[in-house]
């Protein structure tokens, strides 16, 4: 994708940051795997639009890709061309795959044809005992400036500028 | 905005667009000048967009020029027209985007919750 020769050098930004969650399930670490690995289980959790229709392959093994593609428009009509809206891509390669210990990827987010992250996600299973397992999500990313735009364009309007004020001075305050 | 943040914790360059962004927004006509802007999507002349506020175009233009210190409006000439345009970017924060990023994959990770428990087989979730 590339910029509007006009636009300026800082319109191209990165932000570093790194997040982690942590969540512990009534289920073997098996099975919490399982539900990563398996396609058709993967579906029934991981959409976060269940009103969008989405485009999913998942090739879950070291050097395999999965790519998740949804949106408003897709699979309305034009089929994976999609009318209408923001289409999100989430492009996936998989490195490493221990059955009921990790799963290492890497991720590319894509709304339309911009670039607005790459990341690199670590899941560790931990059993907890009593069937349970502990489920720690850790996020290294990349945030690109591509975002910006999109989301000014899909949120701007609706935007309320007094609560984003009160935000912004609880953030410099902080 | 920087060219390159190394964490989504505010440095001392971004305390400085945000000190301009504040201001900005501090006052209410410049408020309402940027909400009428951003309603109305696009680009607005200078002229219209002062219509509905009661004191003169110089006022609003002093106005205007602070919001473009802040980056929330940019201008752009078209003969002799200024259109303005509502620039977002500096409302939505690269820690909001993480913010929301990091609350997707918690939703996600719920929602992988309901399922483990929606498909629990008999035998698990016993103790061993």
């Amino acid at each position: 994708m590339s910029q509007p020769m006009n636009q300026p050098m800082s319109q191209y930004s990165v932000t570093h940051a790194d997040f982690t969650i942590t969540r512990v399930y009534d289920a073997a670490p098996a099975r919490v795997y399982a539900a990563f690995a398996d396609a058709e289980a993967k579906r029934r959790w991981f959409y976060c639009h269940p009103e969008w229709q989405v485009e999913h392959d998942l090739d879950f093994r070291p050097g395999g890709r999965e790519t998740v593609r949804t949106g408003p428009g897709v699979g309305n009509d034009g089929g994976s061309t999609g009318s209408g809206g923001t289409v999100h891509l989430c492009e996936a390669l998989y490195h490493d795959t221990v059955p009921g210990q990790r799963i290492v990827w890497s991720y590319a987010m894509h709304l339309d044809a911009r670039r607005i992250s790459v990341s690199l996600v670590t899941v560790q299973f931990e059993a907890e005992g009593h069937g349970r397992t502990r489920l720690t999500f850790t996020e290294q990313g990349a945030y690109l400036d591509g975002w910006t735009d999109v989301a000014g364009r899909e949120e701007g309007t609706r935007i309320g500028l007094d609560n984003l004020a009160q935000d912004l001075r609880r953030q410099q305050a902080a | 905005m920087q060219t390159a943040t190394p964490t989504p914790q505010i440095s001392a360059p971004q305390i400085t667009a945000l000190d301009h962004t504040l201001l900005a927004l501090a006052d209410p006509t410049r408020r309402a000048i940027l909400q009428r802007l951003c309603d109305q999507g696009g680009e607005a002349r200078v002229t219209d967009l002062a219509v509905p506020f009661a004191m003169s175009l110089n006022a609003v233009s002093k106005h205007i020029r602070l919001l473009e210190r802040a980056d929330l409006v940019r201008r752009r000439k078209q003969g002799r027209e200024h259109l303005l345009s509502f620039n977002p970017a500096p409302l939505t924060q690269a820690e909001r985007w993480i913010a929301e990023r990091k609350a997707m994959w918690e939703r996600r990770l719920d929602a992988l919750g309901d399922f483990l428990n929606a498909t629990k087989p008999e035998q698990e979730g016993k103790a061993p």
